[in-house]
């Protein structure tokens, strides 16, 4: 059976999860292709016009998975975490239905709701689900998505103990070569969503260009889940968004420990969440004084306009640090 | 304590009472301007919706007018709206004003949090004041949804243009000089009275439109250039789906909804947040009941509203019912939104003629 995955939003965000669930399962995995102007367009032609650029772009992976799977995966996420008052941005809630209702003539979507809050019955029910969709024993996809879930906290693992911040790029970018960065580097923290960070066309490869810049970069993964939650206190209230609160929670970790020299914030043209999350790195950046940019990226973004903001902020980087 | 309060709809006139029975002076927010909300979009997040900017701006000009505390309310997500306290407050104090800023979370969900809060807001009162403050307020909260309903199933039908609105102005009036139970109850029979003697062409035939969507731009006339009333003086029935009294019941302590909720389940099968899932579950009550159309009302980057928005396009090609989204910021001017539903009006009209020789 040959299960497509639309290699965009969760895909990055977890990164070796669905891959080992449905390999566990024995299904074939196909991979959408990597996004390109082509799965832009299309994922601009069927979704709404007022959704966010990862929106979009989920549609067009789905097309382009459209003809080549026997079914899709389109993971209904509520919560995957301990925190019981987070889920994720509404977008992600409906966008098995948000899908269903916009690209015609779909095989059918694999729907796979999970939420870790409820109780084991109501878990048991929809692997129950599952398994009447792939004609496999519900205790089968329990434990594949068990074994998962191991694997996933595995990679985290790895992630987090890295020996420099390059390597644990190396993994999340899935590229071969670690960069040469120079004794004392500019250490800059980038905090955005996963999906926007490691897909090097929606964020127009920032992350290699700083490297070849020579600066090291900072992403939320690398630091614990565990401190991450100890961030927590730090605000009045939690955001209500598993992601949001990851970003927030770095953004403030690193400028806390003074990890960092100063702050980018990768952002999506008119993400709902992050018009939150932004303001509230800004009032804390502001308040340590450290340098912070937000650039934010859709359909249009050029290269030259991302590398062109970047060395801006280096330069002044730069400047501050010869000054001090 | 100078206490103020966000602007929705016609509520200030209920919570002006409430604030002083609860012994406290009411700084009332300006019905949002173009200024209002140019102030707010000056210091707000870029991509922070509509509500978000114009509450900013009515905040700073309530604090320009004196006001200490300021009371709103809270929520848990997933929707942003449930945020915007806690970033409202941190931006007041980033800009330098020093201002109690309470906001109240749902009573079922925090309620310790809300007893807290609600302490400090009602200090020095006896249990029997603040229950009779409470009461009074959701009556006349009541009674303000009710006068507007009965306003809206009128005006299409007045004889002569703007015979309404001008009532509506003197029942305005009336519910505010209201003070006890009983004056409450008697304002509401007023008018109803005064709304009921308005001369009628019952001739008409106005067509049905349904208006859902984000509850700030559907009961703030400021936000969305008095959308029901502009309808409604052209000549179309139009009942919108939010009404503030039977909204927050539903919400806090009883579980209302449960019917649109699962008219919306074949098509949004999750609680997306705000008004999503209503917005789906509206449409499809709306088309169920006849209705000729239905106007989705969203601010510009609302989440939920986006999430139905891009399933309403199902929804109205399975159940043959035309819908005009109106995504709503900044830059929208009241003329291009009359042009918008002029043009909507016409479709309705032609498609209701269609549909009357296909039967005949």
């Amino acid at each position: 059976m040959k299960i497509g995955i639309p290699r965009t939003l969760t895909y990055y965000a977890y990164l070796p999860l669905w891959e080992t669930f449905f390999q566990e399962l024995g299904c074939e995995v196909v991979l959408s292709d990597e996004t390109s102007k082509g799965i832009l367009d299309k994922g601009v032609e069927f979704a709404v016009n007022d959704a966010c650029i990862p929106i979009k772009l989920f549609h067009g992976h789905v097309y382009n998975l459209k003809n080549r799977t026997d079914f899709i995966f389109v993971p209904r996420l509520l919560n995957l975490t301990r925190e019981k008052t987070v889920t994720y941005c509404p977008k992600f809630l409906g966008l098995t239905d948000m899908v269903h209702a916009s690209i015609p003539d779909l095989p059918p979507l694999l729907d796979f709701r999970i939420d870790l809050r409820e109780k084991w019955k109501s878990k048991h029910r929809e692997f129950e689900r599952m398994g009447n969709m792939l004609r496999l024993h519900p205790h089968i996809i329990s434990r594949a998505f068990h074994k998962a879930t191991k694997k996933l906290s595995s990679f985290r693992k790895q992630i987090v103990n890295s020996k420099d911040p390059e390597q644990a790029l190396k993994l999340l970018l899935n590229c071969s070569v670690v960069p040469d960065l120079p004794g004392q580097p500019i250490t800059l923290a980038v905090v955005g969503y996963p999906y926007l960070l490691y897909d090097s066309f929606v964020s127009a490869g920032m992350i290699h260009k700083l490297h070849k810049m020579g600066i090291r970069v900072l992403t939320p993964e690398m630091v614990p889940q565990r401190t991450l939650a100890r961030k927590a206190k730090d605000l009045p209230k939690d955001l209500f968004w598993t992601f949001s609160n990851q970003v927030v929670r770095s953004a403030i970790y690193y400028i806390d420990e003074n990890k960092t020299d100063g702050i980018i914030h990768v952002t999506a043209f008119g993400c709902g969440p992050d018009s939150m999350v932004g303001k509230l790195i800004e009032l804390e950046a502001k308040q340590r004084t450290v340098p912070y940019i937000c650039i934010s990226l859709d359909e249009h973004t050029g290269e030259a306009g991302v590398l062109t903001r970047l060395e801006a902020f280096v330069d002044m980087l730069k400047y501050r640090r010869d000054r001090l | 304590m100078k206490v103020t309060f966000p602007h929705m709809g016609s509520s200030p006139i209920a919570f002006r009472m409430l604030i002083e029975k609860l012994g406290h002076q009411p700084v009332m927010p300006l019905r949002p301007s173009e200024k209002t909300l140019s102030l707010g979009s000056h210091y707000a997040p870029e991509f922070a919706c509509i509500p978000f900017k114009i509450l900013l701006g009515t905040y700073l000009e309530s604090l320009e007018r004196g006001a200490e505390m300021i009371i709103t309310s809270g929520g848990m997500g997933p929707c942003r709206a449930g945020y915007y306290g806690v970033l409202h407050e941190k931006i007041l104090k980033d800009m330098g004003y020093n201002v109690d800023f309470i906001v109240l979370e749902p009573p079922q969900k925090r309620a310790v949090d809300f007893l807290k809060k609600l302490g400090k807001i009602t200090s020095g009162k006896s249990l029997p004041v603040i229950w009779e403050a409470l009461s009074t307020t959701w009556q006349k909260l009541r009674v303000l949804d009710q006068t507007e309903e009965l306003s809206y199933e009128i005006r299409p039908w007045e004889a002569n243009k703007n015979e309404t609105t001008k009532a509506m102005e003197k029942c305005y009036k009336i519910i505010n000089t209201a003070w006890t139970r009983e004056e409450i109850h008697k304002s509401g029979m007023e008018c109803t009275k005064l709304l009921n003697a308005i001369e009628l062409d019952r001739s008409r035939k106005p067509l049905k439109v349904g208006i859902i969507g984000e509850i700030y731009v559907v009961l703030e006339p400021a936000a969305n250039f008095d959308i029901q009333r502009m309808l409604g003086d052209m000549g179309v029935l139009a009942r919108r789906s939010i009404y503030l009294a039977d909204w927050t019941r539903d919400n806090t302590f009883f579980k209302g909804e449960e019917h649109i909720k699962l008219a919306a389940r074949p098509y949004l099968n999750e609680l997306v947040g705000g008004h999503g899932t209503l917005s789906v579950g509206n449409t499809v009550l709306y088309s169920k009941d006849g209705y000729d159309g239905v106007v989705q009302l969203a601010p510009f980057t609302c989440i939920p509203e986006i999430v139905s928005k891009s399933i309403l396009n199902r929804v109205a090609r399975d159940l043959d019912i035309p819908v005009l989204t109106l995504f709503i910021d900044e830059q929208t001017g009241k003329a291009g939104i009359k042009t918008r539903l002029e043009a909507f009006i016409d479709l309705m009209y032609s498609r209701r003629k269609h549909r009357r020789e296909a039967v005949i």
